[in-house]
């Protein structure tokens, strides 16, 4: 389970940066981004999984004095719960951008907004 | 075609080394010293079931003060942004009228995804679920109002008091921590109690509900900023 | 690990690769954004067999609703400059 989820993780990271890189509305870009978020995402909590052990939490089920031989490392699962809170911000904050970028300009096209360039 | 050819260089190397990381990896059969750490102590120590809200609000909760500022910010900034020179902007839509269904459906729904989301930050020391995940659920709620009726105005004020107000909750109970226990953050300020209760694990539950309290209504923020560009 | 489990994980991957091809190449950009989303919800699924309860909650919650409805706000006001 662990390969499979990391090599899709792997594959949607990929996507993502190939469709934010030749997309050029965008909003498409934004959306581009997200999907290669959650390849980053699905990649930090495959490193983390074990065969045959379960989640990390202690009840009935995993008594206090196994918990070492039957859960899994709980750490990769606290930094992706953090990556994915600061991932819809940073989407947000993009989308602000595009709307605002769309009531300056009147489009969407990135290769129209050229006031940068030289 | 340059371009073109540079974005397929740069994916091919990319994709090379990530070929190379996933050959090469090999799953750990043991926990590292960390995790083991977490695995044995946290029930003992901290008396919380679920070992990563454990570390996301206590082990590691100065980190979780960042995040929560991050989220903060990003509020703040859509806020600003969206406020800017939205008065010489008059577009007249008819919207048409939500249906008697969601109307109906949202008078009835919208209790019961509070009443969920206060319920997910509440126990997020026991089952999975806390602060972020509730806030979530919190902040659909009002989505689902905003999506019955788009010209609903949510009071900022409101809002504003809601999430300053667990914000100096959260920071209060941290520097209450280091006077009474062992640091900032600290979750040992009261007695660990019962395990599996809810009232365990010291201020651990307090301290997340207050993080999914600050963090639905940072979220609602976002959402009702995004919303009000829609003219009445 | 048993084979059922497999497959299903298998299974998912696979439309989860198919769903993201759809979400940088769909004609409308309101089917992109609802693929997006449904990847999103795959991987939520995929967490939950990786033995992460909480990480499957907060995908769903947050990475296949809220943001899902962000873009679609962002869309409804932006509609006519499409490319």
């Amino acid at each position: 389970m662990d390969w499979i989820a990391m090599a899709t993780g792997f594959i949607l990271i990929l996507m993502g940066l190939y469709g934010a890189l030749t997309n050029r509305n965008i909003l498409r870009i934004i959306v581009s981004f997200s999907v290669a978020n959650t390849g980053v995402n699905l990649v930090l909590v495959a490193v983390g999984y074990m065969r045959g052990r379960t989640a990390p939490i202690l009840d009935e089920a995993v008594p206090m004095a196994d918990a070492v031989t039957r859960i899994i490392d709980p750490l990769p699962q606290a930094l992706v719960l953090t990556a994915i809170v600061i991932g819809l911000g940073v989407t947000a904050l993009m989308l602000t951008y595009a709307y605002k970028l769309y009531e300056e300009k009147g489009t969407l096209d990135i290769s129209k907004c050229r006031d940068l360039k030289w | 075609m340059i371009r073109r050819f540079a974005v397929f260089l740069l994916l091919l190397g990319l994709g090379a080394i990530f070929a190379d990381l996933l050959l090469g990896y090999t799953p750990s059969e043991e926990l590292n010293l960390t995790a083991r750490y977490y695995a044995e102590h946290t029930a003992q120590d901290l008396g919380a079931a679920n070992i990563v809200t454990a570390i996301v609000v206590t082990y590691r909760g100065l980190d979780t003060l960042g995040e929560v500022t991050v989220l903060f910010l990003t509020a703040t900034i859509i806020g600003m942004v969206l406020a800017r020179g939205r008065k010489h902007r008059a577009l007249q839509r008819q919207l048409p009228a939500a249906g008697e269904l969601l109307t109906t459906g949202s008078r009835l729904l919208v209790p019961l995804i509070l009443l969920l989301g206060v319920y997910v930050f509440v126990n997020g020391h026991l089952t999975p679920g806390g602060g972020f995940q509730g806030g979530a659920i919190v902040a659909s709620a009002a989505l689902l109002l905003l999506l019955t009726d788009p010209l609903k105005r949510f009071s900022h004020r409101l809002i504003a008091v809601m999430e300053s107000v667990s914000g100096l909750f959260f920071i209060g109970l941290g520097v209450l921590g280091l006077v009474y226990a062992g640091g900032f953050l600290d979750s040992r300020v009261l007695p660990n109690g019962a395990f599996g209760t809810l009232f365990s694990a010291g201020v651990m539950p307090i301290i997340y509900s207050f993080i999914g309290l600050k963090v639905g209504a940072e979220f609602t923020s976002m959402l009702t900023h995004l919303a009000e560009t829609e003219q009445s | 690990m048993n084979t059922v489990l497999l497959s299903i994980g298998v299974l998912l991957a696979v439309a989860m690769i198919g769903v993201a091809w759809l979400t940088i190449r769909a004609t409308r950009i309101a089917t992109a954004m609802l693929a997006a989303g449904l990847v999103s919800l795959f991987a939520s699924v995929l967490f939950l067999f990786l033995a992460a309860p909480d990480v499957a909650m907060t995908e769903a919650a947050i990475g296949s609703g809220l943001t899902t409805f962000l873009f679609f706000f962002v869309l409804g006001r932006v509609r006519g400059g499409q490319s």
